[in-house]
């Protein structure tokens, strides 16, 4: 994957297979520690701590239609090569939460690249969820709340071709108002 | 403050959107874009906007949804188009390149393509 955001979409869609119905996702940038975090948690079936322990495995899915599950041992490798880490902590019946660490300047560390077009794939997802976001860059924040937005349109769908427009609007406004991520430090080798 | 003028806005379509509702879900067409990992690495995000931005172009209104991976990694991109009354194509190894003229050919002149075509699913089977 070329961006971390697409990673972010990818553990989403974990989450939605799973049953979920309320996603949080939240990144944060500490340029002064020089780490960045992206967390999503869900409240989706969950996972067995047997099934924890093989889900970084490629060979290991829940898929009947092959054997192989690349979306977790991608995002694993993309944090390790980067002096971080993934860890997953879930239960069954009460929900996953994925949290990869990267160092925020290490040279193979992948831009976040289009974090609003990815929440936007989520967004307009075949089954409803909820979606948290939050992204903290030092003490900037963006948060977006789809519950909030629901409440307001009431039955009108967030597929409805208006309201999509106007959530890609938000969206990349918010990203926008964050400031720049890349720092004109050293990079971490 | 932007926050607040944004909400303003969502109500102002909120309003819109419930007139011409029901027209569309009866009468509407639906493009389901897959988004596994498999969608994801072979660029289907950047097909789900290329279509999006395609269709704000033209002033077409049609639903975009995803979803996940039906079983056809190898084809991915995928795209379904479905328009009521008529049965679902599904479209396979989609770039944004390919958006402008499926948009033009499948849903604005009626053709399937068929050399991107790899099904179809029957109208009354999907529900």
């Amino acid at each position: 994957m070329r961006e971390l955001s697409l990673h972010v979409l990818d553990v989403i869609q974990n989450a939605i297979e799973a049953g979920a119905s309320k996603i949080e996702v939240r990144i944060e940038e500490d340029l002064e520690r020089d780490w960045m975090t992206i967390e999503v948690a869900d409240d989706g079936r969950g996972m067995s701590q047997e099934w924890v322990e093989k889900v970084l495995n490629p060979f290991t899915t829940t898929r009947k239609t092959r054997h192989v599950g690349l979306g977790l041992p991608l995002f694993a490798e993309a944090a390790r090569r980067c002096g971080g880490d993934l860890s997953i902590q879930s239960k069954p019946g009460k929900g996953t939460r994925i949290k990869a660490t990267f160092r925020h300047n290490h040279i193979d560390r992948a831009p976040l690249g289009d974090i609003p077009a990815a929440l936007l794939a989520v967004l307009l997802s075949e089954s409803p969820v909820d979606l948290e976001y939050l992204h903290k860059v030092g003490t900037h924040e963006f948060q977006f709340s789809s519950l909030e937005i629901r409440k307001e349109l009431d039955d009108i769908p967030l597929t409805h071709p208006k309201v999509r427009g106007w959530l890609s609007q938000t969206l990349c406004e918010g990203e926008a108002s964050l400031p720049s991520r890349r720092q004109t430090r050293p990079l971490t080798l | 403050m932007a926050r607040l003028k944004n909400i303003e806005e969502l109500k102002k379509i909120r309003q819109e959107a419930q007139k011409d509702l029901a027209v569309r879900t009866q009468t509407g067409t639906r493009i389901i874009i897959g988004m596994g990992t498999c969608g994801i690495a072979a660029g289907a995000r950047e097909v789900m906007h290329a279509i999006l931005r395609e269709l704000d172009l033209r002033k077409i209104e049609a639903h975009v949804e995803t979803v996940g991976c039906v079983g056809m990694c190898a084809k991915e991109p995928l795209v379904d188009i479905e328009q009521a009354g008529k049965s679902r194509v599904r479209y396979a190894n989609i770039s944004p390149e390919h958006v402008p003229r499926l948009i033009e050919e499948h849903l604005l002149k009626g053709n399937v393509i068929q050399e991107w075509a790899i099904g179809r699913l029957d109208a009354r089977k999907i529900q």
